[in-house]
């Protein structure tokens, strides 16, 4: 067990910035998770992307989007440093499955929306996270991603109809591969 | 002036205001094939916010916690999978930034983690380590299903061992789907993997099933099933699609760190049971396992 008092004076210790990249934890591992092959990885690069943010803390400046600075320092350390090969995640699998089983089960959706993220490339998936678990701006995740602002919209474009065609291949494009799945409600 | 794209983009982010979401909604009327896009996409946005909301409702690792304290010493090694204590931090409202409790409750899981972690850690250690020489330990072969030898253990062996290190010491969330749902969780892998699976049942030798979690992998789909005794050990049997062209192979053993793992492939799949647990042990569920799933048609 540990006193109270060891607690406090660790609280004490720790300044507002630290706070706010401790609130922001959770929000980067999510990303991380979709970003990397496994949990371990994910808390890795998590765990330096923390530490270089900490190192650099007098480089932030304070009123600006401390969450786009944390994402723009993960989305580098990723891809540099070599961690692409190990830390990629591989295509998802392919299913066989027609639409329509068990249309109740919110577990059964859950899992292959995850999945059909991880089919996505990359580069694509990337992007449509930012946007919609970051609800980032367009420009922001531009900064974060490092491209054009044109890229990230057609990026964009590609994630979402490539999605859709996983998630409800008979309403468009029939797919190649890659789990046919239920609609979401 | 943005792109019909575009516009169409932020209405589904929601970031269409005043003349411009009016007018994009009278375009969205006059268009069918546009409307249907529109409101899938927004479909699959919502459904993408609720897998990302429930997503942060995670326990936060201890050593995350002394990084972004910074307290912990750069390049400091990562133990992943033994954090046996954590910080049940929380942060369900992004614009709380440093709200007291999940400090409070941060800062109590670093302290644990620092002041009890050092064995945890040489055991991650010793077992991460285990699961990158799998290629040049010995194998002791016995009763083959089939007879056929390979040099070096399938990838899927050392993804088995690398998933039981992360998830078996995992407290609150060891499964993503709990045994009372296994059916259907067997059910969904079997057409994702396209070939009947089933899980084995040991209840008899004392261990019941906690519930399983898919996994990634490099061929497909990968399952992980957990079983517990009443001591509380865990057991992993990991599943993963060994392609249709696999050859079965004999059951292999092998043992290092506290872990061991009987692995082999037969059929479709290619199966690894680890338990930090004796040979004659883990042979005797190997085996078990073995001849249930060898009823399977």
């Amino acid at each position: 067990m540990i006193a109270p008092a060891t607690v406090s004076s660790t609280v004490h210790g720790v300044s507002p910035a630290h706070e706010a990249l401790i609130a922001l934890i959770p929000r980067l591992r999510r990303y991380a998770r979709f970003l990397c092959a496994d949990a371990a990885a994910a808390d890795d690069l998590v765990q330096d992307t923390l530490e270089r943010a900490c190192a650099r803390l007098a480089q932030w400046r304070a009123g600006s989007d401390l969450r786009a600075w944390l994402f723009t320092i993960m989305h580098n350390l990723f891809v540099s440093d070599g961690r692409r090969p190990r830390h990629r995640f591989e295509q998802a699998a392919e299913g066989d499955v027609e639409a329509g089983a068990d249309p109740t089960s919110g577990w059964e959706a859950a899992l292959d929306l995850a999945n059909a993220l991880r089919a996505l490339p990359e580069a694509q998936r990337q992007v449509l996270l930012l946007v919609a678990f970051e609800d980032l701006s367009y420009e922001q995740v531009a900064t974060v991603v490092g491209v054009p602002v044109g890229t990230v919209m057609s990026r964009l474009s590609r994630a979402r109809a490539g999605l859709h065609a996983l998630l409800e291949p008979a309403a468009g494009h029939a797919p190649r591969s890659g789990p046919r799945l239920r609609v979401l409600k | 002036m943005a792109s019909d794209r575009d516009e169409l983009h932020a209405w589904v982010d929601g970031r269409l205001e005043g003349e411009r979401l009016r007018r994009f909604e009278r375009r969205l009327e006059a268009d069918a094939a546009l409307r249907a896009e529109a409101h899938a996409w927004r479909r699959h946005d919502e459904a993408l916010r609720e897998l990302g909301r429930t997503m942060l409702d995670d326990a936060i690792l201890p050593r995350l916690l002394e990084a972004a304290s910074g307290s912990a010493a750069p390049g400091s090694p990562a133990p992943d999978g033994a954090a046996g204590e954590r910080g049940a931090a929380r942060s369900a409202d992004p614009a709380a930034y440093g709200a007291a409790r999940p400090v409070a409750a941060a800062a109590h899981g670093a302290r644990a983690w620092r002041t009890g972690g050092a064995q945890l850690w040489l055991a991650a250690a010793a077992l991460a380590a285990l699961s990158w020489s799998l290629g040049w330990v010995s194998h002791v072969r016995f009763a083959p299903p089939v007879q056929r030898v390979a040099a070096a253990p399938p990838a899927f062996v050392r993804d088995a061992l690398a998933a039981h290190v992360v998830y078996a010491p995992e407290v609150r969330h060891p499964v993503e789907v709990a045994a009372a749902q296994h059916e259907h969780l067997v059910q969904w892998l079997s057409k994702r993997l396209g070939a009947p699976l089933t899980v084995p049942s040991l209840e008899a030798a004392g261990w019941s099933l906690v519930g399983g979690r898919l996994l990634p992998g490099t061929e497909g789909a990968r399952a992980q099933f957990m079983y517990q005794d009443a001591g509380g050990a865990r057991l992993t049997l990991y599943v993963a699609d060994a392609g249709p062209t696999a050859a079965d192979t004999a059951f292999r053993f092998d043992r290092e760190g506290g872990l061991s793992a009987f692995y082999w492939v037969d059929g479709r799949f290619g199966y690894a049971l680890s338990a930090q647990t004796d040979r004659a042990t883990l042979l005797a569920l190997a085996e078990e396992v073995y001849r249930q799933l060898a009823r399977t048609p």
